[in-house]
């Protein structure tokens, strides 16, 4: 796998760097050949996994880090990775289940859009250790789609 | 965000603009939640015309809201969702919850 392109963010766990961190991600996966349909699913899933960060990982506190790194590779495939230093998930499978949520004002959907939306999706966490996710698109080629 | 409210009798019309996300939507649920304990309210109307981006944070403030309507036995309705907010709005099924339709009109027009 090839690396075309990278950026390396880190922000504080303030709930207006979620549209922040959705548009730098939106904007830098633009550089890839897709739809504005497919940029508006990446924003939605950034905006997913660092919300968790802010509302799970460190109970809204907004003093702390988060870290997303965005890779392009081999033109068409797009690895976001979304990190913090939280309280971390004590069971990950439970967590990724579509009803499942610690908080009822989100109706546990988080989790179930990042695995509709990428496809692929990997979370490493354990209690007290903070909670990785990472998440793979490829996307498919419109130039090729257009000539079809 | 901007939040814009007007009663007409016993229906609550809320129109949005801007992004609906984690930032926004407590204060978005404390407005409506303050004004349907307070008012005389049964049926609520939101206008998502203006609203870009929609994710579960914002979903769930309608969906909280939903149930808060529905209790009462009031009806809620969504109106003017651009296709990429509709789209989430379909995806986490909504729609079969609180019906979409174009415009306030559209309503009226029942």
């Amino acid at each position: 796998m090839s690396i075309k392109n990278y950026v390396r963010l880190e922000f504080q766990s303030l709930p207006e760097n979620v549209s922040f961190a959705r548009s730098c991600v939106g904007s830098f996966a633009s550089q890839i050949d897709c739809t504005l349909e497919e940029i508006e699913e990446i924003k939605l899933v950034v905006s997913e996994a660092v919300s968790n960060s802010i509302i799970h990982g460190y109970d809204n506190r907004t003093n702390e880090k988060i870290f997303v790194m965005v890779t392009i590779a081999d033109d068409r495939c797009l690895e976001i990775m979304v990190e913090d230093r939280g309280k971390g998930i004590a069971d990950v499978k439970q967590a990724m289940e579509p009803t499942y949520s610690s908080d009822e004002t989100r109706m546990g959907l988080g989790f179930t859009f990042m695995k509709s939306f990428m496809d692929d999706m990997e979370v490493i966490s354990s209690p007290g250790e903070g909670t990785i996710v990472k998440m793979r698109r490829t996307f498919m080629s419109h130039e090729k789609e257009a000539y079809a | 965000m901007d939040i814009e409210m007007k009663q007409v009798r016993n229906t609550l019309i809320v129109k949005l603009k801007g992004e609906l996300d984690m930032q926004v939507a407590d204060k978005l649920r404390k407005e409506l939640d303050k004004k349907l304990e307070n008012e005389k309210i049964e049926n609520l109307i939101i206008n998502l015309g203006k609203v870009t981006f929609i994710d579960s944070s914002g979903l769930g403030v309608i969906i909280g809201r939903y149930k808060k309507v529905s209790s009462r036995k009031g009806k809620m309705y969504i109106v003017g969702a651009n296709p990429s907010v509709e789209k989430i709005l379909v995806f986490c099924g909504i729609n079969k919850l609180v019906p979409i339709y174009g415009s306030e009109q559209d309503i009226i027009n029942i």
